[in-house]
């Protein structure tokens, strides 16, 4: 009984330890390979997006494209999997009351003011180095960051090191000193 | 293997719905949907996301592997080259700095009224794919092959005879270094 209170008390509190969320994500991966033999992935989804929408407003012949016929932009599991991690992220916030609207992040505000243009135009700019780069290096935070790195590919520790060598590099450069 | 499950196309748009679910909310309830806590890794000032990812690996890791020994799962590893696994990821990492966000805390952060994460994370994370996808066959010929080292393992890499050799190191040196965070208070 007390377990079950603790848990659900739990639903409604803002954060989780590292440790637990980490051990959670972590048999996620082991649901993920066992019930669907697919690694957690959220990048590919993003593409086949851009394919959909392209396809949306260019017609069918976008499928011709190299990029889309290895990569057919279409729902699938991956797909899905993004949708889902929307909800749950929107259902963990709601519970605990932390819903804000924001368009700039307090620490962003506190460095480089509060211009929501400038904000938006760097997000904006990010986003696409985001988007090209995980596309580039086959994957993300997720599919190399995670999925990959659990099972011990070389392609993924390397990818990893990349996107943190890389981030801590800029984020340096933007609030230490600019 | 549960083949028939894995077979199932509906049963399987709801399983990658589920999982996705429990992802989100993870990631949100670890704050690591937050551009504060975010930033505040990528300035090595807070672990929180270095925590979870290491967790994450330790725990996947043991569990898919003793799975793999068992016949139940099998792995699905990704190909690199140095003309792929460098470029891309270092420009993935200049952006996450920028943006403030990877592809799943941006649309994680959407769920908590983030309007940043959604005009430059979500919509510029798909504009960049797509960008991608028409620049593709520029670099399909040369730049991709370029430096291959296949899907490599590191238990192939040191040419393990049994890839526990490999496995209880790596889940023994992310045990060290978690603590050692604990310790110096980060």
């Amino acid at each position: 009984m007390d377990i079950f209170q603790t848990l659900a008390n739990h639903l409604f509190i803002s954060i989780w330890p590292p440790y637990m969320v980490g051990v959670g994500i972590g048999i996620l991966c082991w649901l993920a390979f066992l019930l669907s033999d697919h690694p957690i992935g959220v990048s590919t989804a993003f593409a086949k997006s851009a394919g959909m929408i392209e396809m949306a407003v260019r017609g069918p012949e976008v499928r011709n494209k190299p990029y889309y016929q290895e990569n057919t932009p279409a729902i699938d599991w991956g797909w899905m999997l993004v949708a889902g991690l929307f909800l749950g992220a929107f259902t963990a916030a709601w519970l605990s009351g932390d819903i804000n609207w924001k368009w700039v992040p307090q620490m962003w505000e506190d460095t480089f003011g509060p211009s929501i243009l400038l904000r938006l135009g760097a997000a904006l700019f990010g986003g696409i180095c985001v988007g090209f780069g995980a596309r580039w290096g086959s994957g993300c935070t997720s599919g190399h960051g995670i999925s990959g790195t659990l099972q011990l590919v070389l392609t993924s520790w390397i990818a990893v090191f990349c996107f943190f060598a890389g981030g801590v590099a800029v984020a340096f450069i933007m609030y230490r000193i600019i | 293997m549960l083949k028939t499950l894995h077979n199932r196309t509906r049963i399987q748009y709801f399983l990658g719905l589920a999982i996705g679910f429990f992802f989100g909310f993870l990631l949100q309830k670890g704050g690591v949907c937050h551009y504060d806590i975010i930033m505040q890794q990528l300035l090595l000032q807070d672990f929180t996301v270095v925590k979870i990812i290491l967790t994450a690996i330790l725990t996947g890791m043991v569990g898919v592997y003793a799975m793999r020994d068992a016949g139940w799962v099998r792995l699905h590893k990704k190909p690199g080259s140095l003309g792929a696994t460098i470029p891309g990821p270092l420009i993935f990492g200049i952006g996450f700095a920028i943006l403030g966000y990877c592809p799943g805390t941006s649309v994680g952060a959407v769920g908590h009224g983030a309007l940043d994460a959604l005009i430059g994370g979500v919509i510029g994370i798909m504009a960049g794919a797509g960008l991608y996808a028409a620049l593709y066959p520029r670099l399909k010929e040369r730049v991709l092959p370029f430096g291959s080292f296949g899907d490599k393992t590191l238990i192939d890499l040191v040419s393990a005879r049994n890839p526990w050799f490999v496995i209880i190191p790596v889940a023994v040196f992310i045990a060290v270094f978690l603590a050692v965070l604990e310790i110096v208070g980060l």
